[in-house]
């Protein structure tokens, strides 16, 4: 009886929200069952293979443990060796550095060749620059490390360039030298990152009211003024995505480290991603690589969250 | 507008030193790789009697044969899973918004800025506790779970957008919700569909770190993985090292240039969106 009610085709029922009735709550509830259905497989493959791992990584980084024996409890000292082993806050500084050149010179740069190249990106040109600026975004980051290696290395073109412009003295194995070795990692990532922002930026100036810089020209600004009253405002949003997947590249690099220097000469260019690999794997450290593991996590959060919060918010 | 003529042309000076800039690794990794075998070459120089033979070489040494299906079928586990499974859960959580979908979505967003590094470890003994270890499915598995917080977040803002009056109306004329999903809305996200999948394509064959930890057998990784291990062994033969990177990047740039619109626009509105 109160199932044929409830299904009833009497389109006033809807508006009016009768009492739930059983068959209601009934239908309701298959409803809810069926688009749990939905959700359900990809939830569990998120489960097992990304939720699982993260509370064994928070679990490990709480014991002392080989990866075969028994593990011992350990509470937070692996916390406290992250924090106090000066060589594992140099790692973490390195990452933190990496912003610099993973970050922070692709945007800048990206801002500028952006606003420079804002009306000539379109026809054939257009295209062309734009399908090469993306191809560092397109090969595997591994051969990217291993072109810069070359491209670094004793006999490699940028030596060449300086020999030929009478600076041999300055040229050297830029990635085995200890005050080089970081920047010139950073380049790399600078390579690859720096087509993926400029292209991002140019699609947000185009999205600009051009009303605006007419605006901007009437009340006598300059190209620079017009910059930072115009053009910069209107991309927060833009800026604020490339900060975030640029920061997330730098402190969890890995890959481009791996390749080009291993993370030498010494620690120079070791990041926590190189480290955790080389903590858990070959040390057999487990508890310890667990710990910058967390830390690591943390450290992504602690740079993307505000980046967040401030681009994202109310767009002026 | 003497102005805009003079931010013209400096403009295209940029551009063109910019597009130098970017070709020059790729430019200067071709030169070594055609020089003879067993020489020390200069950063760049074009050879005077270029050694194509030195490909065919790397093509060998390197295994390209097995490397391209290996990463061919992790690729087929890998994505056309991944987009399914992702799109059923946009489409439950932006469409039929189930109840605590919010809740799942919350749990899906802490996915979402997680460096792989961060659970590799517990991935490797529990790969190990499933006896999958040294197979492909170990790099599989993780990486379809992995994917999910991206890839659910992307689907999920396409069917929010979508009206829900369209599922009414297709719920009056009788259909099940299982026809819905796969007559209506499927067909309808078919543009959120590919450019996932581009995406998708893309970060599984570049995938590195998963490769090298829980596949030894190099044959077996993906082909970013494979170059790791080609790098290890040919490390210092510099004109073998580059054919063979130069052959092991070739399939991603040939995929690039043939969909490059759709990838340029899926990468752009990825990191818009993510």
């Amino acid at each position: 009886m109160t199932s044929a009610l409830g299904s009833a085709p009497t389109g006033q029922d809807h508006r009016a929200r009768p009492i739930p009735t059983r068959a209601h709550r009934r239908r309701w509830a298959r409803a809810a069952g069926t688009g749990w259905l939905y959700v359900l497989p990809a939830l569990v493959m998120y489960a097992v293979f990304v939720l699982r791992p993260l509370a064994l990584t928070v679990q490990y980084s709480l014991y002392d443990w080989n990866g075969i024996g028994v593990a011992r409890w350990a509470g937070l000292d692996n916390y406290v060796t992250v924090f106090t082993d000066s060589d594992l806050l140099k790692i973490i500084s390195n990452a933190i550095i990496l912003i610099v050149f993973f970050s922070l010179v692709p945007v800048a740069l990206g801002l500028l060749v952006a606003s420079l190249v804002r009306r000539i990106t379109t026809g054939a040109f257009g295209t062309v620059v734009r399908t090469i600026l993306f191809l560092p975004q397109v090969i595997p980051l591994v051969a990217a490390g291993i072109a810069w290696s070359w491209l670094l290395s004793t006999n490699g073109l940028v030596n060449q360039v300086l020999r030929a412009l009478g600076l041999g003295g300055v040229a050297r194995a830029w990635l085995g030298d200890f005050d080089t070795a970081l920047p010139a990692v950073g380049v790399i990532g600078a390579w690859v990152l720096l087509g993926l922002c400029t292209i991002l930026l140019v699609t947000g100036m185009s999205k600009i009211d051009p009303a605006l810089y007419e605006a901007a020209r009437l009340d006598g600004a300059g190209p620079v003024r017009e910059f930072l009253a115009v053009t910069l405002p209107s991309l927060r949003q833009e800026i604020g995505v490339c900060l975030t997947v640029t920061i997330i590249a730098a402190l969890a690099s890995f890959d481009i480290v791996y390749i080009s220097t291993s993370g030498g000469p010494g620690l120079q260019t070791t990041v926590p991603g190189l480290e955790i690999y080389r903590l858990a794997f070959s040390q057999r450290q487990v508890g310890l690589a667990s710990a910058l593991a967390v830390v690591l996590m943390l450290l992504v959060l602690a740079f993307v969250l505000p980046i967040q919060r401030l681009t994202r918010g109310e767009k002026p | 507008m003497n102005l805009s003529r003079r931010e013209q042309v400096t403009g295209r000076v940029f551009l063109i030193a910019l597009i130098l800039v970017t070709l020059l690794p790729f430019v200067s990794m071709l030169s070594a790789a055609l020089q003879p075998r067993g020489t020390v070459p200069d950063g760049l120089a074009w050879p005077s009697d270029p050694q194509w033979g030195n490909f065919a070489d790397a093509f060998t040494a390197a295994n390209m044969g097995a490397l391209l299906r290996s990463s061919l079928l992790i690729v087929a586990g890998v994505v056309p899973v991944s987009v399914l499974i992702a799109t059923m859960a946009g489409f439950g959580l932006g469409q039929l918004r189930v109840p605590g979908g919010r809740l799942v979505f919350g749990l899906l967003l802490l996915g979402l800025t997680l460096p792989f590094e961060a659970v590799v470890t517990p991935l490797y003994y529990q790969m190990q506790d499933f006896g999958l270890l040294n197979t492909r499915w170990a790099i599989i598995l993780p990486l379809i779970g992995l994917y999910m917080p991206f890839a659910v977040f992307w689907m999920r803002a396409h069917f929010t957008n979508v009206p829900v009056e369209l599922s009414e109306a297709a719920r009056v004329d009788g259909s099940s919700t299982w026809q819905l999903f796969w007559r209506v809305q499927v067909p309808l996200a078919r543009p959120a569909i590919a450019s996932l999948t581009i995406l998708m394509f893309l970060w599984t064959w570049n995938q590195f770190l998963l490769a090298i930890v829980l596949v030894d057998d190099a044959s077996k990784r993906t082909m970013a993985g494979a170059l790791g291990a080609f790098q290890g062994q040919w490390g210092t033969d510099v004109v073998l090292l580059c054919a063979g990177s130069l052959l092991i990047l070739t399939p991603t740039l040939i995929v690039f240039l043939i969909f490059q619109r759709q990838f340029i626009k899926a990468l752009i509105q990825g990191s818009l969106k993510g």
